[in-house]
């Protein structure tokens, strides 16, 4: 029964973000890496610390912190809507009656389904935003293709990883649970449905950043 | 049989119930009636403890409700079917499916004991060979039609309806009713239905409780009606000119 509602949010979380995850991380590779090539123009750094420097900041924060930004207002509004609806129209009522606990019910499946799918969104959208600096720069002439994979290589800290994954966690929790919360005790009609739902993204985001900064001290001392 | 005494209840500083005492009867269509925002709705979620009342019992035999705890209320629950005003039929489940699910989480029923009883509350609402749809192709009529066949799949002592006939036009409304009413006499299920309807009222009203302003304005059955003195109960039945002058051509 919750397995397939498991499933069932995987895939909803997972495959209907994927695109927009893609073309996220794409933008974002493409556009480290051609500011930190105009910063570094003309100064004495090598041309290759770009290729080290994209691979961190992606690891380290865009692809993390952006990612669940986005996701938050995606999948987190989507959760809100969807169990305020049910709120509305009594479908958590009914549940009720037919001896469903609602809220384990309801939220457990979201939040294990995201626990599981959006660190995963997250180490993709790494990968291919270091695939988006190298496609906006080598072929572009800004820096060879021997540079930017020698940065990539250089000063490699498995730990970054770790606080990837952390942030990726932490931050799927916050979105998943902010949003159910305000679909759970949503009333009235759809004016506050569409409260719920607005205020789901922006509880969830600013909690996502503070979450941001309290991880990166923390991990990081 | 359920009977509530004094019941009360607020919301914030709004007191919407301001101390009800009535009795539900077995075996009967037990009416709540009145306005729009009088109560009926929120007395009868205090019936199955989908809201707590501010104060008062709610008797279920002679088992006082609201002194129970998680599990009890469960077992009451599990005698309990219920209608909802919007049918709340699962939109990510087929009808059967929907149908199936009080058995899911209260029985260890077989599949084919499920399968069984699935088809046989659905033909009881007159609806076969829908159990692969889902509720948005359904009409309204037809998702209360699955609303009842849900809500008795679990051959429940109770069945409360909220506004069975809300959304449908009249013909519809009246196979609602009457198919509420005979499964009524059928099981000998204790009925509560909110309606403001007054079609209703006067084919299915056995024993009704009139709500006007948080406090009990008039109780009787369909026959009773026409007869009553009640002036409130009057204004409310007869709101309608087409009804007055209906009334008063009679008179
Ligand atoms: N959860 C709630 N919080 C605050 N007020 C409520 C709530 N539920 C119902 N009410 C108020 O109680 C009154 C009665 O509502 P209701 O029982 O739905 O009326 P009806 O008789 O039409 O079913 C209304 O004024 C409504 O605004
Ligand atoms: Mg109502």
């Amino acid at each position: 029964m919750y397995w397939k509602e498991i499933s069932r949010q995987m895939n909803d979380i997972g495959m209907g973000s994927f695109i927009i995850v893609f073309l996220i991380a794409i933008f974002i590779g493409a556009v480290t890496a051609v500011q930190f090539a105009y910063q570094m123009g003309g100064t004495l750094i090598p041309r290759y610390y770009i290729g080290y420097i994209v691979r961190d900041m992606t690891i380290l924060e865009m692809a993390p912190t952006i990612t669940c930004l986005v996701l938050s207002g995606k999948v987190g509004s989507n959760i809100a809507a969807e169990i305020g609806g049910m709120r509305q129209k009594e479908h958590i009522d009914a549940m009720e009656i037919m001896g469903v606990n609602t809220s384990a019910y309801l939220v457990m499946p979201k939040i294990l389904a995201a626990l599981i799918v959006i660190p995963l969104l997250v180490c993709v959208a790494s990968i291919i935003s270091i695939v988006g600096a190298y496609i906006a720069s080598v072929p572009t002439g800004m820096f060879t293709g021997a540079e930017f994979i020698q940065g990539l290589r250089s000063w490699f800290d498995g730990y970054n990883v770790f606080i990837m994954l952390v942030k990726a966690i932490v931050f799927a929790f916050i979105l998943t649970s902010v949003a159910c919360y305000q679909g759970y005790f949503v009333k009235g009609g759809s004016i506050e449905l569409g409260k719920a739902s607005t205020q789901a993204v922006v509880a969830g985001n600013i909690l996502i950043l503070i979450a941001d900064y309290v991880i990166a001290l923390v991990l990081t001392a | 049989m359920i009977r509530i005494e004094n019941i009360k209840k607020s919301f914030g500083d709004v007191e919407v119930l301001k101390g009800i005492d009535f009795e539900f009867l077995e075996g009967k269509c037990n009416l709540i009636i009145g306005k729009s925002g009088a109560g009926k709705t929120v007395l009868l979620k205090l019936l199955i403890g989908l809201l707590s009342p501010t104060s008062g019992k709610i008797w279920y035999d002679n088992v006082d409700f609201t002194k129970l705890g998680n599990k009890e209320v469960r077992k009451i629950r599990m005698e309990v079917g219920m209608l909802f005003q919007g049918s709340a039929l699962f939109d990510s489940m087929t009808i059967e499916e929907n149908i199936r699910f009080p058995m899911d989480m209260f029985t260890n029923f077989t599949k084919k004991q499920k399968d069984d009883r699935v088809n046989y509350c659905l033909e009881r609402v007159n609806l076969e060979g829908v159990n692969k749809k889902y509720p948005s192709e359904a009409s309204g009529g037809m998702q209360k039609r699955v609303g009842i066949a849900r809500a008795i799949v679990l051959k429940p002592k109770y069945l409360f309806c909220d506004e069975p006939n809300s959304g449908l036009d009249p013909k519809t409304s009246i196979v609602i009713d009457a198919l509420i009413a005979s499964i009524t006499k059928e099981n000998d299920i204790t009925t509560i239905i909110n309606t403001h309807d007054m079609n209703s009222v006067m084919e299915i009203g056995e024993n009704i409780a009139y709500i006007h302003e948080g406090i009990l304005g008039w109780t009787g059955s369909k026959d009773q009606v026409l007869k009553s003195a009640n002036d409130l109960l009057h204004d409310f039945i007869f709101a309608s000119p087409f009804l007055q002058k209906l009334k008063d051509s009679v008179e």
